[in-house]
């Protein structure tokens, strides 16, 4: 089940260089440069709006990148055919933010879901698997459930069951703590980090809820405006000099991104009013 | 003036460009229909939903227009003496118009603008994105077996349309009006072709079967992935499904009967 260490490929699984992206004419990435190694759980953070979930398919190879390339398990994502895209994407698994879960199906079949199209496992075995998944996120009571009885965190966590289904190498979580409770929250968070390590997976998180992610990571990345503008252990972005991220970690609401939005003085605008 | 010609510009090329993805869209959906024929199970599923769910509004109208048609045609033939032919005329409008079109009208409203919510809904909460990172390619897991359903549905229902107008025209006539049941058959029988007229039928509600899925799973793929793009979508199916088989009906027309 852990994925095997190839001795063909790098230690980084997912390699980034030079990346540049834009969409509707706005540069949302700009030469941007980012390692995940084997093993790692690596966090991408940053305010909303800077691209992060944009990332991420890129990642997956939803999009491709104007500029610089995009390695996955030593292969160029934008080079692939549909044939060996389809094929990288069998060894990824991503959390969607809203957790896409199918809404037609039970948590039983969401889980099963991945397995009874990629595999011609019998049913008797789909359901073992099913359970296994199930009960490593902690729901296997809810397996008859459909996703519109289930809370949001619970839902992430039957959505992160499913990920696991095809055993991944990768997993991408987007926003997986964005709108959740304290319980919740813990409750994933320790799911992330142990089935990382128990599983022998990589994962990414792209997050801007600071404290949780960085009580997790291996190491980050900060991003704004397009680039790259700090990267390293959590220690390190902690103790890191630069104001942007000194503002961001600590939640300052004014600082080098500036609490108000760009516009003539409020002098002028009141007196324009007359 | 330049602000007219350049809006009618910009719309023409939207459209164009619409036009355009819609094409693509079909052709890759085309390509991916081998995965259909090794899980027939997909199918059969949308079948039933495309197909069986609109069975009851084909069936309630197919009998209504039939017994209508049955009162003013014969209104009308009886003026010439010709009532004993009201078969004849209830059977070649149904079979050559009324009853491919209608049922096309018909099932754009049930079923088309059912498959455009689906899939738009599907796309707006990332489920197909979902699905695509699963390695699941949702143009050949969600859009073909609805495409095909539809394809397979519309020429059934049609025929059952058709069917049921001729038996409700019948019932009116025979027991209303008092045409003999007899000669309301036979004329029929010896004046409807079945290459001419039931063919040509089949053909044209094969054509907007086509037309109406293509439309429905095309305007949900592509729908913003927002609750008013869903809806607009949703309107956008059935308003342009009911005008394209309009106007492929009148060409197809044209084509057909000279």
């Amino acid at each position: 089940m852990p994925a095997t260490q190839s001795t063909g490929e790098s230690r980084a699984l997912i390699d980034i260089r030079d990346l540049s992206f834009s969409r509707g004419g706005r540069p949302l990435f700009d030469g941007v440069n980012l390692t995940v190694n084997r093993g790692e759980v690596v966090a991408i953070m940053g305010p909303s709006g800077t691209g992060k979930t944009t990332l991420l398919r890129l990642i997956g190879g939803q999009l491709r990148a104007a500029a610089g390339s995009v390695m996955v398990a030593g292969e160029e994502v934008g080079g692939l055919s549909r044939r060996d895209l389809y094929r990288l994407r069998r060894r990824m698994g991503v959390l969607f933010q809203s957790g896409a879960l199918f809404t037609d199906l039970t948590c039983y079949d969401n889980v099963a879901f991945p397995l009874r199209e990629h595999t011609e496992l019998p049913e008797s075995l789909i359901r073992m698997v099913v359970l296994m998944k199930l009960e490593a996120v902690g729901l296997r009571g809810a397996r008859d459930l459909y996703p519109a009885e289930l809370s949001g965190g619970m839902a992430r966590r039957v959505s992160l069951a499913r990920a696991l289904a095809l055993d991944p190498e990768i997993i991408l979580y987007d926003e997986p703590f964005a709108g959740q409770d304290p319980i919740s929250m813990g409750a994933l968070m320790q799911v992330i980090r142990q089935l990382n390590d128990a599983l022998g997976l990589t994962s990414v998180v792209v997050s801007h809820d600071v404290d949780e992610t960085l009580s997790i990571a291996d190491r980050a990345y900060v991003i704004s405006e397009g680039q790259v503008i700090e990267s390293g252990t959590p220690e390190r972005l902690r103790d890191s000099d630069s104001p942007w991220v000194h503002q961001f970690l600590h939640a300052l609401p004014d600082g080098p991104v500036p609490f108000h939005y760009p516009a003539e003085t409020m002098a002028d605008d009141l007196r324009r009013a007359r | 003036m330049v602000g007219l010609l350049q809006r009618i510009g910009a719309s023409t090329l939207a459209s164009l460009g619409t036009l355009g993805r819609a094409t693509l869209f079909l052709l890759r959906v085309i390509r991916g229909l081998g995965e259909l024929v090794r899980r027939p199970h997909l199918l059969v599923q949308e079948l039933y939903s495309v197909g069986v769910l609109t069975l009851v509004i084909i069936v309630v109208s197919g009998l209504f227009v039939g017994m209508v048609l049955a009162l003013q045609g014969y209104y009308t033939l009886v003026d010439f003496g010709a009532e004993q032919s009201l078969g004849v005329l209830v059977a070649l409008s149904l079979t050559r118009e009324l009853g491919p079109v209608v049922t096309a009208l018909l099932f754009a409203g049930r079923a088309g603008s059912a498959l455009t919510a689906e899939i738009g809904l599907m796309k707006a909460t990332e489920q197909l994105a979902g699905m695509e990172m699963m390695a699941v390619d949702p143009e050949r897991r969600i859009i073909a077996p609805r495409l095909v359903a539809a394809l397979i549905s519309l020429p059934l229902l049609a025929m059952i349309f058709i069917l049921l107008g001729i038996g409700g025209a019948y019932v009116v006539g025979t027991s209303l009006l008092g045409v003999d049941g007899g000669s309301f058959w036979s004329q029929m029988q010896a004046q409807v072709s079945f290459t001419d007229d039931v063919l040509n039928g089949l053909i044209k509600s094969v054509l907007f079967g086509l037309v109406a899925g293509w439309i429905a799973v095309f305007n949900g793929y592509d729908c913003l992935p927002t609750s008013a793009g869903v809806s607009r979508a949703t309107t956008r199916t059935v308003v342009v499904t009911s005008l394209v088989v309009l106007g492929l009906d009148f060409v197809l027309t044209a084509l057909m009967f000279d």
